[in-house]
């Protein structure tokens, strides 16, 4: 390995033109700074390891924001603390891409501390570099969540208080808890014996993304001269000393070796797949026909959550497709399915259908009590109420026709205890008041259960089992 | 051509595998999570990616991170959802990225309720995060336009290099109706000229949204404003029902408008002369067409919105206040009734309004 640390590392553009102004080969950070010194062992690994063409480097807000003034690869900005999200967005859709978040500690353990914790548990392929000097720096000196006990910044300005403030964050040890990450390693880059280790851990961060090997994090003690108000030397030394203090250097974890590279699928866009993932070929539906003189049929069906008047709603919607009619289906949605009452909405139409919400009914399936007693009235006139007999007595409105159906006991009698939705369908082919076709009804059924043969078979029998009852007993 | 019934949800996901849609990045939220449930399935089906994020911010900036690798992606929420994800939207018209968002409606504010409303009109069409930007709005009123207009949203996002936000409410994400599939499949191709695609050819490439220098920015922004002139010029949609001899226009969009529908039939059939006037684009609004009818004839507006009349301003706007514009609206997740369109267009019928 080179020794030289000084020299333009090929990862790093040789001017600078993105940053403009006078001079084209300074940066833009402070004097002292560490930030310079990472960029350039980036940039040298980068360009020793040959992956520039297909690295996507993301700048941060803070300090690092212009990142991209200096690293020869593809360049994103991204909003503050979010740059694991934008990666994982970047490596999702690019699977070669060599991904890295280059972070501070107010942009990685604050803000974004989420999207940091949740990116290195999803294991997704990026290096994060995550630069920790103990306080905010474009912005201008606030406390950062690595801020030391008693350390003084504009916003902590008689020292960082833990009765107030809290600790530092570790954020290695915290993403050590973690099973995904691959590599997690905290160097410092206060002074050469240093920056020597650091090389090693940015180079074995990168070598784990051109092998798609999964996530790495090394944390990064630097120096911020400027926000802490320290010379050179004490920079240095507030690194070595109490940083190092707080923050122990060393390598938490490094499973390169033994893991396994990670491929993703490739996306097919064929239209081909794309109906075959639909069934398009076996699952098809006749357009509907313009027949205004049909008119409209509005039904309501409700019940008990687990009743299954949600699906008997679609199957008479099935059934009103196969029948070629113009059809809605609306259900009540959310909570209202987990308790209490469910209910839907279908339209059947002879023309386009407008509100596909049934607020007057023609038809009303009321599977409970309270169903009848919320919806009974909304019946109109010449209507017809089917509820299960279990329900009781019920003054049905004057001009609806109230049907007692016994579902519940046909359902059971049939050896099918939870398809009383299913008597009901039978009860409704064979009073004919949808004014759809007898047999769109079993094929519906069928067509419900494509595929579960034992199921078809079972609801047939119960199907007939009511319309058997509508000719015995209406 | 293929019917099946399909929910309104699920023709979303349908819409978007066609339109070449490669990643989804989502967070569950009702009324739009089976458009995160049938993504999970779908998605991977086909090769394609998808991430169940950690939050609706985490999935913003991932549809950040994928359009910026010049890829088809998208995301899906509801109004709180939306809420926080702004800021990215924001990030994403700075830097001019491509990408679709689905809003499925309920009501606010704050938690509300998962009923159905309309009342992110102002959130999305007016922006929502910081800066002058604005979203391409779409707005399906049925299953079939769920599907197609999410296509078209990936469209009109690529032309522009854009967000392009499909806006619906909770009754189209629920409701299942005759979805036609679409014929064709879009191969998509990334435009290398402004990607960052991990290639040769896009390694000079940069993704940002900051300027530093103010006066750059103001260009910038100048442009924006240009492109969204554009858009004004070229994109306008609307769909126009017994309009030609319409006295009351009824302007309304979403599942409103198809409770309109049904209330311009009725009135119809009592002889008083109404028709539906539906902006299917919502940024771009019609305006100049409105502004036509507000010119010409004695017309009343009225306007049939589940919010507190946040699209009725935009109306007023272009008709430049010439002409009356009453409201007829719902909110807290009731829906706007038949009846209560009808007495409205009785009542302006018989000159008992305004």
């Amino acid at each position: 390995m080179k020794e030289k640390v000084i020299g333009r590392p090929a990862g790093l553009y040789a001017e600078f033109p993105r940053k403009g102004g006078a001079a084209p080969t300074a940066t833009h950070y402070c004097p002292g700074c560490g930030h310079g010194i990472l960029h350039k062992l980036i940039g040298e690994a980068m360009g020793d390891l040959g992956i520039q063409d297909r690295t996507v480097m993301i700048s941060p807000v803070g300090c690092a924001v212009f990142a991209y003034y200096y690293f020869d690869c593809g360049n994103l900005q991204v909003a503050h603390g979010r740059a694991p999200a934008v990666g994982t967005g970047v490596s999702r859709a690019l699977d070669h891409a060599v991904v890295i978040s280059y972070q501070g500690d107010g942009d990685l353990a604050s803000i974004g501390l989420n999207e940091t914790i949740q990116a290195a548990n999803r294991g997704e392929k990026i290096a994060v570099f995550f630069v920790n000097n103990t306080v905010y720096g474009m912005t201008g000196g606030q406390m950062a969540p690595t801020t030391l006990i008693g350390e003084k910044t504009v916003t902590c300005p008689t020292g960082r208080d833990p009765r107030y403030a809290g600790y530092p964050m570790h954020m290695c040890e915290l993403l050590s808890s973690l099973q995904a990450p691959v590599f997690i390693e905290r160097v410092s880059v206060s002074d050469i014996a240093h920056i020597r280790k650091a090389r090693k851990a940015v180079r074995k961060a990168l070598e784990i993304q051109r092998d798609g090997k999964g996530y790495a994090f090394v944390e990064v003690l630097s120096t911020c001269p400027t926000n802490l108000k320290q010379d050179a030397e004490a920079s240095t030394r507030f690194v070595n000393e109490q940083m190092e203090k707080e923050f122990p250097l060393g390598n938490f974890r490094d499973r390169s070796e033994e893991t396994e590279p990670l491929c993703r699928n490739v996306s097919d866009f064929t239209k081909e797949a794309i109906d075959k993932a639909f069934n398009l070929d076996t699952e098809a539906s006749p357009d509907a026909v313009e027949d205004p003189a049909f008119g409209q049929v509005l039904i309501k069906a409700a019940g008990f959550g687990g009743q299954g008047v949600l699906s008997l709603g679609l199957i008479i919607a099935k059934a009103a497709c196969r029948a070629q009619r113009h059809v809605s289906w609306y259900p009540s949605y959310g909570p209202e399915q987990r308790g209490g009452t469910a209910n839907c909405s279908v339209v059947i139409s002879g023309s386009a259908i407008g509100s596909p919400v049934v607020y007057e009914s023609n038809i009303l399936i009321a599977m409970n009590r309270p169903s009848l007693e919320k919806f009974a009235l909304d019946v109109k006139p010449g209507g017809v109420i089917l509820y299960d007999s279990t329900i009781g007595e019920y003054d049905i409105p004057e001009g609806v026709r109230g049907i007692a159906v016994p579902a519940m006991e046909i359902a059971c009698k049939t050896k099918a205890e939870k398809a009383a939705n299913t008597v009901m369908l039978g009860v409704l082919k064979e009073l004919g008041v949808t004014k759809l076709p007898a047999d769109a009804f079993t094929e519906a059924l069928a067509e419900n259960f494509a595929g579960k043969q034992k199921l078809i078979d079972i609801n047939k029998k119960v199907l007939e089992a009511g319309a058997q009852w509508v000719r015995d007993n209406l | 051509m293929v019917t099946q019934l399909v929910k309104g949800n699920t023709a979303v996901v349908i819409g978007a595998l066609y339109a070449g849609c490669d990643c989804y990045f989502g967070y569950p939220i009702t009324p739009a999570s089976e458009i995160l449930h049938e993504a999970s399935s779908y998605f991977p089906m086909l090769g394609r990616k998808f991430v169940q994020a950690e939050s609706e911010e985490a999935a913003i900036n991932m549809v950040y991170g994928g359009a910026s690798a010049g890829h088809r992606v998208m995301t899906a929420s509801s109004g709180p959802g939306i809420s926080l994800k702004q800021e990215g939207i924001s990030y994403l018209a700075g830097a001019e990225l491509p990408c679709v968002i689905v809003d499925i409606m309920r009501a606010g504010p704050g938690l509300g309720n998962i009923g159905p409303e309309q009342a992110d009109y102002n959130q999305i069409v007016k922006g929502g995060g910081h800066g002058n930007y604005k979203n391409i709005v779409l707005a399906p009123n049925s299953v079939q336009e769920m599907c197609d207009l999410t296509l078209k949203a990936f469209e009109l996002s690529f032309k522009y290099r854009n967000p392009a936000v499909v806006l619906a409410d909770g009754v189209l994400g629920q409701m299942v109706e005759p979805l036609k599939f679409p014929t064709s499949a879009v191969q998509p191709q990334i435009d290398t000229s402004w990607a960052v695609a991990a290639t040769p050819q896009t390694r000079r490439n940069l993704i940002t949204s900051i300027f530093l220098d103010f006066e750059q920015l103001e260009g910038f922004n100048n442009k924006l404003q240009e492109k969204y002139e554009l858009i004004e010029q070229q994109e306008v949609a609307y769909e126009e029902y017994m309009m030609a001899d319409a006295d009351i226009v009824l302007v309304s969009y979403g599942i409103s408008s198809r409770i309109c529908r049904s209330a311009v039939e009725q009135a119809r059939k009592k002889g008083i002369r109404v028709g539906l006037f539906r902006p299917v684009t919502l940024f771009p609004f019609p305006e100049k067409e409105l502004f036509k009818l507000a010119q010409t004839g004695d017309r009343t507006f009225i306007c049939v919105e589940m919010s507190n009349g946040q699209m009725r301003e935009d109306v007023l706007l272009a008709t430049r206040c010439m002409r009356p514009v009453e409201l007829v609206n719902r909110l807290g997740g009731n829906l706007i009734t038949f009846d209560q369109v009808m007495q409205k267009i009785e009542e302006v019928a018989k000159g008992g309004s305004i």
